[in-house]
Parts: C-alpha cells; sequence; structure tokens
C-alpha cells in the first residue's frame, strides 16, 4: 500500500495563483441565504479546469452549500436565496433560461454518504445514460465498462455486475457513485465531503482516483480533512462563516497562509 | 447486593410474564376462531363444493364453485379500481406533503379510511347500480375498490417517504427530472412495501359482505358477466349462515372455509413473492 503523506505530492502541481490558469467555473459576489440566515457572503473565486480544488473550513462555514450552488442542487431547498454569478464554461448557470436538468448533467457530484440505488451495479451505471435518452444496448454496456474502469471499479465488480449495488462494501459504493456520475460524461464533478464514511485504504483510492480523473474532468472536492486537502487538491479555498479567506495553491495555502485565520485553522487552533 | 439481584429478576419475570399473557390473550382469539372455522368447515368442504352450483333448498349437495369464481372477480375489480388510483393518491402526497391539495387528500383518505362499509356500499349503489337501474358485478369491485383506497393510499405515501431522501438527490444530480427520480428510484425503492401494503388491502376486502349486498348482489348461477350480478362467498355464507336449513349451515362454514383458506394461502404466495423482489433489489 502506498504511504499515505502528508506533505503535497509536488509532481502534478504548478506553482501560481489560479487566475493563471484557464478557468471552468467562475464565481462572483455569490450571495446565499437560507431565510433570513446568510450562509455565504459574497463568494468571488475562479476555478481552474483539469485541476482539482478543495474547499475546506469548519462545520457550517458555508463549503457545501457553495458547492451545492455548482449544479442548482440548492433549489430542492425551500427559502433560498441567491443573488450574484456563476458561470460554467463561460455560460450563466443561474438564470431562469437554463435548463437544470441540463446543467446538471454537465456536473456531476458526488456525495458524502453513498448513495446508491437499491438496483444491480449494472443498473446502477447505466441510470445516467438511459435518462440521456441511450437506447441502443452495446452502447449503455460500453459506457458502463468504461466508467467503471475510469473509477477504478471495474475489475472488482466485473464478474458481478447484476449484483445488488448495495451488497459492496462502502468504499466501492463510493467509487459506484463516482462511476454513475462519470457515465453521464460531465465536465465538472462536484465531490462533497466523498472519503467522510470511508476507511484510510478506501480514502486514499478515491484520492489516487480523484488524481487520475483531473485529467479529463475539473473536480471539486469539500472536505473536512486538511491532509486530504494536501494531498490531492491542486487548489485550496478556505472558508469561514461564509466568506472565502485564502484561496491559492494547495502547497502555498499550506506551508505560507497569509491569514492569520487561514493559520489557526490550518494549525488547529480552532475549528 | 443481593436483594437488589432478586428484584431486578422478580420485575423481569413479571414484565416478561405479563407479555407473554399479552400475547397468548391476542391470540386465542384467532385460534379460536381457526378452529371452530375448521371444526365446522372441513367436514362439508368436499371437491363438489368448491366445483358445483349452488342446489335448491330441499336438495342435498351443491356447492359454491360460482361464489369461488365471483369473489375472486369482485376481488381483481376491486384491485384494479383502487390501486392505480391509490399509488398516484399516495406518490402525489409525498411529494407533495405540505400542498393544500395533499393536505385534503390526507383528510379525505383517513374519513374514508373510517366509514362503515355498509355506507361504502350505498354510494356505490347510487353511483353504479342506480343509473343502470341493475347490480352488477362492477358496482360490487366498485364498492370495495373505494374500501381499499384510503389504505393503499396511506400506505403507499408513509413507505415513499422512508426511501432514503440521498436517492433522490442521487437522481436528481445525474440530471434526473423530478418525476423522473420517483418513478425510476424512489418508486421501486418502496415496491415491496407498497405491495405488501396493497395485499392487505386486498385481505381486508376480500372479507367484506356489506358493501355488496346491494351492488353485486347475489347469483346462484354461473356469471363472470360484469354488468350482471354476481354471487361472492361473503354474500352467499352470510345467506346461509341466517337461513333456517342445517345443509345450508353447513355450507356456510365449509364457505368461510374456503374465504380464510384462500386469504392465507395467497398472502403466503404474495409474500414470497415480495420477499423474492426485496432481495433482488437490497442487500
Amino acid at each position: 500500500m502506498n504511504e499515505i503523506s502528508i506533505a503535497p505530492k509536488p509532481k502534478t502541481r504548478r506553482p501560481g495563483v489560479p487566475a493563471a490558469e484557464e478557468p471552468m467555473i467562475e464565481i462572483d459576489r455569490l450571495c446565499l441565504s437560507y431565510g433570513d440566515k446568510p450562509a455565504l457572503k459574497g463568494i468571488s473565486m475562479r476555478i481552474a479546469k483539469n485541476r482539482v480544488t478543495a474547499f475546506i473550513g469548519p462545520s457550517g462555514c458555508g463549503k457545501s452549500s457553495l458547492l451545492r450552488c455548482l449544479n442548482r442542487m440548492n433549489d430542492l431547498i425551500d427559502g433560498v436565496r441567491i443573488t450574484g454569478a456563476i458561470r460554467i464554461a463561460g455560460t450563466d448557470i443561474q438564470g431562469p433560461a437554463v435548463d437544470v436538468t441540463h446543467l446538471r448533467k454537465r456536473v456531476g457530484m458526488v456525495f458524502q454518504k453513498s448513495n446508491p440505488f437499491p438496483k444491480s451495479i449494472y443498473d446502477n451505471v447505466a441510470y445516467g445514460p438511459r435518462i440521456l435518452g441511450v437506447r441502443s444496448r452495446s452502447e449503455i454496456e460500453t459506457q458502463v465498462e468504461s466508467s467503471l474502469r475510469s473509477a477504478a471499479l471495474w475489475d472488482e465488480v466485473r464478474d458481478r455486475l447484476y449484483e445488488s449495488a448495495l451488497r459492496l462494501s462502502g468504499g466501492q459504493q463510493q467509487r459506484l457513485c463516482i462511476a454513475r456520475a462519470l457515465a453521464v460524461e460531465p465536465e465538472v464533478l462536484l465531490m462533497d465531503e466523498p472519503c467522510s464514511a470511508l476507511d484510510p485504504i478506501a480514502t486514499a483510492k478515491i484520492e489516487e482516483l480523484m488524481d487520475e480523473l483531473k485529467v479529463r474532468y475539473t473536480i471539486v472536492v469539500v472536505t473536512h480533512n486538511m491532509q486530504q486537502a494536501a494531498r490531492a487538491s491542486d487548489y485550496t479555498g478556505f472558508l469561514l462563516l461564509g466568506e472565502l479567506i485564502e484561496f491559492k495553491d494547495t502547497p502555498a495555502l499550506f506551508t505560507t497562509p497569509v491569514d492569520r485565520r487561514t493559520e489557526d485553522y490550518i494549525t488547529g487552533r480552532f475549528g | 447486593m443481593n436483594g437488589t439481584r432478586l428484584r431486578r429478576r422478580l420485575v423481569s419475570a413479571a414484565a416478561v410474564g405479563f407479555c407473554v399473557l399479552s400475547v397468548v390473550l391476542a391470540l386465542v382469539p384467532l385460534g379460536f376462531i381457526l378452529f371452530f372455522v375448521l371444526k365446522e368447515g372441513l367436514p362439508a368442504l368436499t371437491f363438489d363444493f368448491l366445483t358445483r352450483l349452488p342446489k335448491p333448498v330441499g336438495e342435498q349437495g351443491g356447492g359454491m364453485g360460482n361464489a369461488i369464481v365471483g369473489s375472486s372477480i369482485l376481488i381483481a375489480l376491486a384491485g384494479l379500481i383502487a390501486v392505480p388510483i391509490g399509488i398516484v393518491s399516495g406518490i402525489h402526497l409525498a411529494e407533495f406533503r405540505a400542498g393544500r391539495l395533499a393536505t385534503v387528500v390526507r383528510f379525505a383518505a383517513d374519513v374514508l379510511n373510517g366509514v362503515p362499509s355498509i355506507v361504502i356500499g350505498i354510494f356505490a349503489y347510487s353511483i353504479a347500480v342506480m343509473p343502470f337501474s341493475r347490480f352488477s358485478a362492477l358496482a360490487g369491485g366498485v364498492a370495495l375498490g373505494i374500501m381499499m383506497i384510503p389504505i393503499i393510499v396511506r400506505t403507499t405515501e408513509e413507505l415513499l417517504n422512508l426511501v432514503p431522501p440521498s436517492l433522490r438527490d442521487g437522481a436528481l444530480a445525474l440530471g434526473a427530472t423530478r418525476a423522473r427520480a420517483v418513478f425510476s428510484v424512489i418508486l421501486p425503492a418502496a415496491l415491496p412495501g407498497i405491495l405488501t401494503g396493497v395485499l392487505v388491502a386486498l385481505a381486508r376486502i376480500a372479507g367484506e359482505t356489506a358493501p355488496l349486498l346491494f351492488t353485486a348482489f347475489n347469483n346462484r348461477f354461473w356469471s363472470a358477466r360484469l354488468n350482471q350480478p354476481i354471487a361472492s362467498l361473503t354474500v352467499q355464507v352470510y345467506t346461509y349462515a341466517i337461513s333456517p336449513y342445517d345443509d345450508w349451515h353447513r355450507q356456510a362454514w365449509a364457505g368461510a372455509t374456503v374465504l380464510i383458506g384462500a386469504v392465507l394461502l395467497f398472502s403466503l404466495l404474495a409474500r414470497t413473492a415480495i420477499r423474492r423482489l426485496e432481495r433482488m433489489h437490497h442487500a
């Protein structure tokens, strides 16, 4: 097994601020409130294409709310008010003309608790392509296999594709959810604390996966685990009480934080 | 120390004893019913009874074959009417929990559940018998269907609410519309439970007599026509049981035996099927 080190891997990282890269997502003065309670207070940032960007911060800081703005999952909650702009690949996703289901096909999501459907492994992965209207069996089969391969699950499940997905282990279930999201061929993959319910070995597998997947996808991950952000991401944003305190490339954030609050948080003085 | 232990043991023994007693008391009536029905019914339960038409008064023999067929038809009709309406309403209640229509429908279902079956019979009489001036199997199916609807509505709602919201989020995050998420993920996940609810409702209405008295009425001949009166086990048992003839009394017992046996057998078969469905979907 690979040794899990806290120090970030330098090989795949580029120094410099996010602005130097090609942006995939641009967030402009984004505010969000649940009823009267503000959760995000004017967030502006650019998220680089084909990179892993992590949001860290204490519970309730708004990192999950921010993530769920990117595929408009907040629409499902009553009383949410959102102002400001979010552009993904140049198009505004907030407008009333935007087809939310289309947006969610472009922006996939993996949840904190793995949520495979109570169906077979095959049907779980095939769900997305079927929604997209793919009818051809062979096409779906190809898509299922390639998605499971991308999620590094194929070898473990190739002989049991028609078994219930709920028989898989926790880590396998989470990778199945990743495969399911990939089968829709999204451009962006959102991950909301994808490893918080997993053991270290399963966690290492998912982090490895993130590193492989960023070649094709832009990945945004919310994590409670600072070591994970340090290990697996290229850029890290620190949120506190609904504000983006500091956002830069991961090694710099963890070694030379500028803001006092960032330093306090990453050294464990609060949070 | 020892005293405390002794006291705990005594209290525990008393509590367990009380539980056992309660279970026994609850099971005694069931045991008695089964015992008497089988004791009186089995001797009269012959092959002829299951396959023959009733004989006129005074003639020995004959059976309830037509009533067995009739009851099956009535129950199937009731299911066909109530299952789609009940499940769709249940989905509405689960999806639009706080909506005004949902509140009204939920209240209406609860009220309907408490309406005496004879009143439902009168209602079915006024909408499905009077306009056609004719008792019919269809009217009986409508009456039984109305009785089933509230049970299915509330079971469907409750079971859909038990499906974890994360499954819905998962489907929506893949770009599914709300309707698609309901019909392709949430409903299938709740299906085994909903089918059990349907089964309970079917078993419940299988034993109803009152709603059939002036809807399906009765028929002494073979009939599978939906626009004609039709025989049913329950009405036949009722008619025979209140008659003054010993032979008819014996036949009524046999009819009750068939009814109980059929409901039991049907429940067992359906439960096995539902278990298999459950095992297929869940770990």
